[in-house]
């Protein structure tokens, strides 16, 4: 403890004290320092109808460490996803969220298990940030037992109801009634908790939307909405599908918070404001401005609607890794080489579970017919042809 | 002493059955009687009191006592918190009620027409309906959607479809369809007590029917099996099966029928989805001749699931063919003359049922 105080304060002390604290650091890559350290955040918050939070945040070196950590593994998961889709281990639909780490690590590091979350269908590293596993991750896109959903599910329907994650929808929009309708049981069950309804900007435009929100608001329900803006919906730009693209706004009555969501520090602060207010207040809308480097899906290359020159300019300027990265080395919390370090750890680690996920069975034959009730009462039910398969349902 | 003990206990046990000796002042008659509204009133205020996590959103459900008086007196009784009145906004708070359900409270969504409900259609099957399943049992949605459904009188083509057989495709859904008060109340209560989503199909026709009741549905633990049909009346010539509105106008038919020496066995479905198809063959293997009726447009409708199933199961018992008798197979009209064109009448199952006996030409 004494030993990372002394690194964080003073680097230059001699060689051999600098590659014994590395030699520890190999076994211990996340600090556990928490002195406090004050950043500011990239770009100042802009606000409607609400005071805005500080750009000034609080954090600590085993804060950032754990970001970086984080955010190289889904960055290295969702790199790994892609090149198991083109390998035909995963089907039909794949959407990454590579570019957009911060808004899934910032989220979590402001709230606890109790709050609920609930998104779309770029669901996979706001189900690790949930606490889900690389395993029960690779499991389920690839089909398998392992999976969070036993493989009936796939890349569009993880859960995890124990940390109060609800998936994972296809359907675009409908997500943000549920998450209004999670934040109504939560005052309902007086849980002091509140709901995160994360949706994106194709999905902004969405009527029920405006449904769920007008009835938020009349209720005052701990409901807050998070607009994950990576600026297209699918090969639609912004501004070809909005009127207006101040996403935060379009709350109207609601307050709305403008966030740089490639900054994890700036989301955990309005996470931090948005549950306060909301606890108090009901609904507040957060606007994350993000991107994502992935096309809307595997299927998409992503360059027919924006220049491959956008795509790098955002890789160089703003990459939420790349920018702790360069807080962490100026603040001398790490070495380059122990960031590395963590970096070839976590690829390893998702190399591992692909490793387990692709040794795993895939579903047994009979798991056609679970859970279609939580009680079957009984019940026939029927395969292809009936004459041939029938079940009972449980 | 004794005397005063015993008087206690009688005035506890009074109070029990306050809500039903109140309705049973209303009426004359010895035996017991309920009407359908009353029923359904009754089993959401019995199941409310006996589960907190039960509550009712909908349109007018509180202030204004429900469109069609359904939910009368509930808003005094639980509170705002219990009873939400909402906005005009199918899509918005169905999505809400799903929501809630997700999380472990027991909503009892109302649509004040089921064809309301296709503005809401999406949260059903594929937030409601599919969420067990896609999530290997980790999202279990113990909600309820009810309303009337099907033909009012007079009120033209967007409020009178029926959408039994819409929902009663999709796998994850329990459809049930109450007609007499004891359906009303049994089938509600089982639908509030089960673990997954129940589309539970009115009539608003049937509101204002009494029907008699006995001492065992006025308990407040009755409830009814889901996936039963009910053999409402006995018969060894033609079975007729229908649901909701159609089971009375069966059971007209079948005295009819019985004039001219057609004894018919009248089932009342009450599930669409499940459907009772053992209770279904078990008459047709008795009968060998089968007539379904439905208020609801005849293409792909529960009628035809019926007629494929016998004709699966029981081909070899069958001594006619399976006969439909349906909606007609257009919007609804409004000119009365019409409008009663377009519904199944008495006269229209007497005239199936003899045509499957062979009573006339077909």
């Amino acid at each position: 403890m004494a030993l990372s105080q002394l690194l964080s304060s003073s680097s230059r002390s001699g060689n051999r004290l600098k590659s014994l604290s590395s030699a520890i650091s190999l076994r211990h890559p996340i600090s556990t320092d928490t002195t406090p350290i004050t950043v500011e955040t990239s770009v100042p918050f802009t606000s409607h109808q609400c005071e805005v939070p500080s750009r000034t945040v609080q954090t600590n070196a085993k804060e950032l460490l754990t970001f970086f950590r984080d955010m190289a593994l889904m960055r290295r998961m969702e790199i790994a996803a892609d090149s198991l889709y083109k390998a035909k281990l995963i089907r039909g639909f794949c959407h990454l969220y590579d570019g957009q780490e911060a808004v899934a690590v910032g989220m979590e590091a402001a709230i606890t298990k109790k709050d609920s979350i609930i998104t779309a269908y770029r669901d996979h590293c706001t189900f690790i940030a949930r606490g889900g596993t690389l395993l029960e991750v690779f499991a389920e896109l690839m089909g398998r037992q392992a999976g969070c959903s036993r493989g009936k599910g796939g890349s569009m329907h993880f859960y995890k109801k124990d940390s109060n994650f609800y998936g994972g929808h296809g359907i675009v929009g409908a997500q943000v009634p549920l998450g209004c309708g999670l934040a109504f049981a939560q005052k309902y069950c007086k849980d002091e908790a509140v709901t995160f309804a994360l949706y994106g900007d194709g999905a902004a435009n969405q009527g029920q939307l405006f449904e769920a929100l007008n009835i938020s608001a009349l209720w005052d329900l701990p409901a807050i909405l998070v607009c994950e803006n990576n600026h297209y919906g699918m090969g639609t730009a912004e501004w070809r599908a909005a009127k207006s693209p101040a996403y935060y706004k379009r709350g109207d009555y609601v307050p709305g918070l403008k966030v740089d969501g490639m900054d994890v520090l700036a989301v955990k602060q309005a996470c931090t404001f948005a549950k306060e207010h909301a606890l108090k207040n009901g609904p507040i809308i957060l606007e994350m401005d993000t991107y994502r480097y992935h096309g809307h899906s595997m299927s998409d290359p992503g360059s027919t609607y924006r220049t491959r020159d956008e795509i790098t300019g955002v890789r160089q300027e703003r990459d939420p890794v790349e920018r702790i990265r360069k807080l962490i080395l100026s603040h001398d919390l790490a070495t380059e080489k122990e960031l590395k370090d963590t970096e070839k750890e976590v690829r390893k680690e998702v190399d591992d579970a692909i490793a387990q996920a692709k040794e795993n069975p895939v579903p047994d034959s009979s798991e056609l017919f679970t859970n279609v009730y939580a009680k079957g009462l009984g019940v026939e039910s029927f395969g292809a042809d009936r004459k041939e398969v029938r079940a009972t349902l449980p | 002493m004794l005397g005063i003990v015993r008087q206690k206990m009688l005035e506890q046990s009074l109070k029990k059955i306050r809500p039903a000796v109140a309705v049973l002042r209303s009426y004359s008659s010895a035996a017991k009687q309920m009407n359908v509204r009353e029923a359904l009133n009754s089993a959401l205020n019995e199941e409310m009191s006996a589960d907190s996590k039960v509550f009712l959103i909908g349109e007018e459900v509180g202030e204004y006592q429900g469109a069609y008086k359904i939910t009368k007196g509930l808003l005094d009784k639980y509170g705002t918190e219990r009873v939400l009145d909402t906005p005009i906004t199918e899509a918005g708070f169905a999505g809400i009620a799903v929501g809630a359900a997700y999380y472990g409270l027991k909503p009892v969504v109302e649509f004040m027409t089921f064809n309301f409900s296709m503005q809401a259609i999406d949260h059903i099957i594929n937030s409601a309906a599919k969420s067990n399943y896609m999530s290997a049992g980790q999202i279990s949605v113990p909600i309820v959607f009810r309303g009337p459904n099907g033909a009012a009188a007079g009120v033209g083509a967007q409020h009178s479809q029926c959408y039994a057989a819409w929902y009663a495709t999709c796998p994850g859904l329990k459809v049930l369809t109450p007609y007499n008060s004891e359906d009303a109340r049994g089938l509600l209560k089982a639908a509030i007590r089960d673990p997954d989503p129940v589309v539970f199909l009115e009539n608003e026709l049937l509101y204002g029917e009494s029907f008699p009741i006995s001492n065992e549905v006025l308990d407040s633990s009755f409830c009814l099996p889901i996936g039963k049909a009910k053999i409402e009346r006995k018969g060894k010539h033609v079975t007729i099966a229908a649901y909701s509105k159609m089971v009375g106008y069966s059971l007209k038919a079948a005295e009819i029928l019985e004039k001219d020496g057609i004894d018919a066995e009248v089932i009342n479905l009450r599930s669409i989805r499940p459907l009772d198809r053992s209770t279904i063959n078990d008459s047709v293997r008795k009968t060998n001749r089968l007539v379904t009726v439905e208020e609801a447009f005849p293409q792909h409708g529960v009628g035809a699931e019926i007629c494929a199933c016998v004709v699966e199961e029981s081909f070899a018992y069958l001594d006619a063919p399976v006969e439909r008798i349906a909606g007609a197979d257009v919007p609804m009209p409004y000119a009365a003359n019409l409008e009663r064109m377009a519904v199944p009448q008495v006269e229209d199952i007497v005239r199936a049922a003899k045509r499957a006996c062979y009573r006339s030409v077909p």
